[in-house]
């Protein structure tokens, strides 16, 4: 770059007329150049400045802490409190004792239905019961045989001395 | 926003707060400090972000505030920031040359100008930034930071070309 379209360049960047890409024309200009007319040594000195301090950096560690989501913990919290009422509602329920007047007409129609199929099962289960009768006579009658069968026994023995004194 | 995400939107400005929170505090722990806090102010904030037209013009804002108001807290403590970033064992190539004369010179001499004006030369010629963003950081008018900026310069210029002709003298 010619030198007085520099010294034209540093003076609008003087008076703070130029623009970005003026200022990194001048900024090359003197990153090029090894050795500049003495009057502008003190623009080098400031180019060189700046062109360092742009590459400065932030190096330490950034301690982010990974956030929480708010709306998951209501969620915890909300299925908590459902739950403990749900458990409440379910003893109080338990805890309750329903009368036949707290039936509506169809739960009671089904009520008596219930028990009518009920009772209708447990007499067929006492006929049953009662056509055991004659097992049980039957085996009375057999007790009766083995009880008679303790007179065979009586002669046996007789007989057996009968042998003996003989 | 996923920390993924943040720290996409977050990247490519983060080593400019850093340098403009160095530029007003001067001390390199200092600076450290407050770009963390922005940072981590973004991300408390991080669910309000995305409303943010540029988020970038509003985190040097943020920066901007922060830091004032740090100096603001250290004057009035009566306490000074300390300068000098004693500690600094690996002397990186950026380090040497920052302790060559010449360049501590200009910061030396940016150190010595008002904040609003350092904020400018900051935004301006190290992060080139336009004259409409700086004028929305500093809720200024375009023309007042134009003058504000050449005044800078200019101040930067005289005071360079005193001290290094002092130094070949």
């Amino acid at each position: 770059m010619a030198l007085d379209n520099i010294e034209q360049l540093l003076e609008k960047y003087d008076n703070a007329e130029t623009s970005l890409a003026e200022e990194a024309q001048i900024r090359a200009y003197f990153a090029k150049e090894e050795d500049v007319a003495p009057h502008l040594e003190s623009y080098r000195l400031l180019f060189q400045y700046v062109s360092v301090t742009k590459e400065e950096q932030f190096t330490k560690e950034l301690p982010l802490q990974p956030k929480r989501n708010k709306t998951y913990q209501w969620i915890a919290v909300a299925a908590v409190i459902a739950i403990s009422i749900g458990a409440y509602f379910q003893m109080e329920q338990m805890h309750q004792k329903t009368t036949l007047e707290d039936l509506s007409h169809e739960e009671l129609l089904a009520y008596n239905q219930t028990i009518a199929v009920f009772s209708l099962v447990s007499s067929k289960m006492n006929q049953g019961t009662s056509n055991l009768e004659a097992f049980k006579l039957v085996s009375l009658k057999l007790n009766e045989g083995a009880g008679n069968l303790g007179y065979l026994k009586d002669f046996q023995n007789t007989a057996k001395r009968i042998i003996r004194y003989n | 926003m996923t920390q993924t995400n943040f720290l996409k939107l977050v990247m490519p400005f983060k080593d400019k707060i850093y340098r403009l929170s160095k530029r007003l505090l001067v001390s390199k722990e200092e600076a450290e400090d407050a770009t963390q806090e922005i940072l981590l102010k973004l991300w408390k904030n991080n669910n309000s972000i995305e409303k943010y037209a540029n988020v970038e013009a509003f985190s040097m804002t943020m920066t901007k505030n922060l830091c004032l108001d740090r100096l603001k807290s250290k004057q009035a403590q009566n306490l000074k920031i300390v300068h000098s970033n004693y500690q600094d064992h690996n002397v990186s190539l950026q380090q040497q040359i920052e302790n060559t004369d010449s360049v501590h010179w200009v910061s030396k001499i940016m150190d010595e100008l008002p904040e609003q004006q350092k904020i400018i030369v900051q935004l301006r010629d190290i992060e080139d930034y336009d004259f409409s963003d700086i004028a929305k950081v500093l809720d200024m008018n375009e023309t007042a930071v134009r003058v504000a900026l050449s005044r800078a310069r200019k101040t930067i210029r005289e005071q360079l070309t005193n001290k290094h002709s002092y130094g070949l003298r």
